[in-house]
């Protein structure tokens, strides 16, 4: 093992540690000796025995935040933690709104080295990158100080429970942070979405530039809500103002391994591939025959998706 | 201040090689080739556009764009110029070359500084290297709070007000300037450069620096290597139907083999 001590951050939303929480933990234990996590929000102690299922022997609990976006709290807390001789030779974090915050925050603080976009984290803590739309592999280590701090994809890991206990909740403070920590949330709004979330729905179906106009989204809306799963986006309708940013799926997006992903008029750009390409079977609609998506997808349909779409849907009705 | 309604905001701009052409890896450094004409990534294309625009409200200001690029490389920089920005600077330095993003952000926060921003707005990542990271290490460093996913950003000329990405909705986040946003793509439609604008933007200054230039604590050094550079497993193309009306038929069968329905 490359170290002692590893460090995860643990969000949660509504009171449950995320999925991704679970399979940081799990990498965490096969590179460390001991595991601990770093929690923040106020309700770790209620949550604190499903961080015990991975492994986690002891919670280090930021609480509530009173309103502060959490990067600077939470990495401040965990500078304190560090600067007090508490050091970690690694913490992971999930790549997610919060976590690329804080472990930027972090590693300016700190003066630390920090990598993103890990897709693979090896026992002697190299790090691996998917670039290139997922063809290239780079690997990286880190050579400075430590901890090491790395920013991890989603679903890069199957989580696996060690069946643990409990572990003991501190709670560690975050020291006043002055003029940085001047952002504060006035007001949350939750959008709703009906069906499976769009990471983990076992069907995704997502559309692209191919579908001409932003009105014909409803029918890949459609098709995903029979097919019982979620519909998806690719980075050129998001930008396009079709949907909103959290339909999408690729590098800047969401990476989806479903049992089935559907590309509806999506062309393919590499920066969607690395996103979509962990899914075990791929169906690709596009009239461009030459569409890199083609070179990926186990069932490739050349052809108008407006003509194919529409007659799939009914053909599933009927059923 | 000279002028209490305006606001000047920093926006930092990478000029990557245009993503339209596949990406190269350096064999011997590892690190991606940036060879050739670079250009400005269309992620940063949103950022200067709220830039103008937050200007244009406050009714006076101006934009600045910084950006750290190889060969004092400002082909991309032109393009922000002939949108609208006031002028520009650059930092180019051989010794930066493979720089990890603290490096860069240390760099960019340091230029950033002589400028002294109301706001800096950037990406909320690049479209090469997409760490992410960068803006907030740069808010760090300059100690200004930071605001990140921005899907609409309004301000008052003291305070910043952000409606803000989140897993489940978006939160309205409000921070006092000076502040950094990262903005998502879709947050305004990025105007074109007039012919006007480009030609214009010929005479804007850039100002160009070499990390001896700036004042950086601490000095550069790099944290982090490459160590090997594989090909990932490939996925390999299956079956390619053409639609002849009925190319419908051949999914239904493919989803009732995987019992999807």
């Amino acid at each position: 093992m490359a170290f002692d001590k590893v460090w995860v951050l643990a969000e949660a939303f509504e009171g449950k540690p995320l999925t991704v929480v679970n399979e940081l933990l799990t990498k965490a234990r096969e590179l460390g000796t001991t595991v601990e996590a770093v929690c923040f929000g106020g309700d770790a102690a209620s949550y604190a025995a499903d961080l015990g299922k991975f492994g986690v022997t002891k919670v280090y609990d930021v609480g509530d935040l009173g309103g502060s976006l959490p990067g600077v709290p939470v990495a401040s807390a965990i500078a304190a933690q560090i600067s007090e001789g508490n050091r970690p030779d690694a913490i992971l974090f999930a790549q997610s709104y919060d976590g690329r915050d804080i472990a930027a925050r972090l590693s300016a603080k700190l003066n630390l080295g920090v990598l993103t976009n890990l897709v693979g984290l090896a026992e002697d803590g190299t790090s691996e990158h998917a670039i290139f739309g997922g063809e290239t592999l780079v690997k990286a280590q880190l050579t400075g100080e430590k901890p090491y701090l790395f920013l991890v994809r989603p679903k890069s890991f199957a989580p696996e429970e060690t069946g643990g206990g409990a572990p003991e909740v501190t709670t560690i403070d975050a020291p006043d942070a002055g003029a940085t920590n001047g952002a504060k949330i006035s007001q949350r709004h939750v959008e709703e979405r009906t069906g499976p979330k769009l990471d983990e729905a076992p069907v995704v179906v997502s559309g692209g530039r191919g579908l001409g106009e932003s009105d014909k989204f409803a029918m890949v809306e459609e098709l995903a809500k029979l097919l019982k799963g979620a519909p998806g986006a690719s980075r050129a309708i998001v930008d396009a103002g079709w949907v909103p940013y959290a339909y999408q799926v690729g590098q800047t997006g969401k990476t989806v391994k479903p049992t089935i992903y559907i590309a509806v008029g999506i062309s393919g750009a590499t920066q969607h591939m690395v996103g979509m390409k962990g899914a075990k079977n791929i169906i690709a609609i596009n009239k461009d025959q030459e569409a890199p998506i083609f070179s990926i997808a186990d069932l490739g349909i050349v052809g108008d998706v407006h003509k194919v779409i529409p007659k799939l849907i009914e053909a599933l009705k009927g059923r | 201040m000279e002028d209490n309604l305006g606001m000047n905001v920093v926006v930092c701009v990478k000029q990557i090689p245009d993503p339209a052409s596949p990406g190269k890896l350096d064999p011997s450094t590892k690190t991606l080739v940036r060879e050739g004409k670079l250009v400005v990534d269309d992620s940063d294309m949103y950022g200067i556009e709220m830039a103008l625009q937050l200007v244009g409200t406050a009714g006076g200001g101006e934009v600045t764009l910084v950006s750290m690029a190889p060969n004092n490389e400002t082909a991309g920089l032109r393009t922000g110029l002939a949108m609208g920005a006031a002028k520009a600077i650059l930092v180019s330095d051989d010794s930066l070359k493979g720089a990890d993003s603290l490096t860069t952000a240390k760099v960019l926060a340091a230029a950033i500084k002589r400028v002294s921003p109301d706001l800096v707005i950037a990406a909320t990542e690049s479209t090469d290297g997409y760490t992410g990271t960068l803006p907030v290490q740069v808010a760090e460093l300059l100690g200004f709070p930071s605001i990140t996913f921005a899907k609409s950003v309004s301000t008052d000329g003291t305070t910043v007000k952000v409606d803000r990405q989140t897993e489940a909705g978006y939160d309205e986040v409000e921070s006092p300037l000076p502040a950094v946003v990262t903005v998502t793509a879709g947050v305004v439609e990025p105007r074109y450069p007039s012919f006007k604008g480009i030609m214009a933007a010929k005479g804007k200054p850039v100002e160009q620096l070499t990390v001896a230039d700036l004042d950086i604590e601490g000095g550069v050094a790099v944290t982090q290597q490459v160590t090997d550079v594989v090909a990932a497993e490939a996925r390999k193309a299956g079956e390619i139907v053409t639609d002849e009306g009925d190319a419908h038929e051949r999914i239904v069968q493919f989803l009732e083999q995987l019992k999807v329905i």
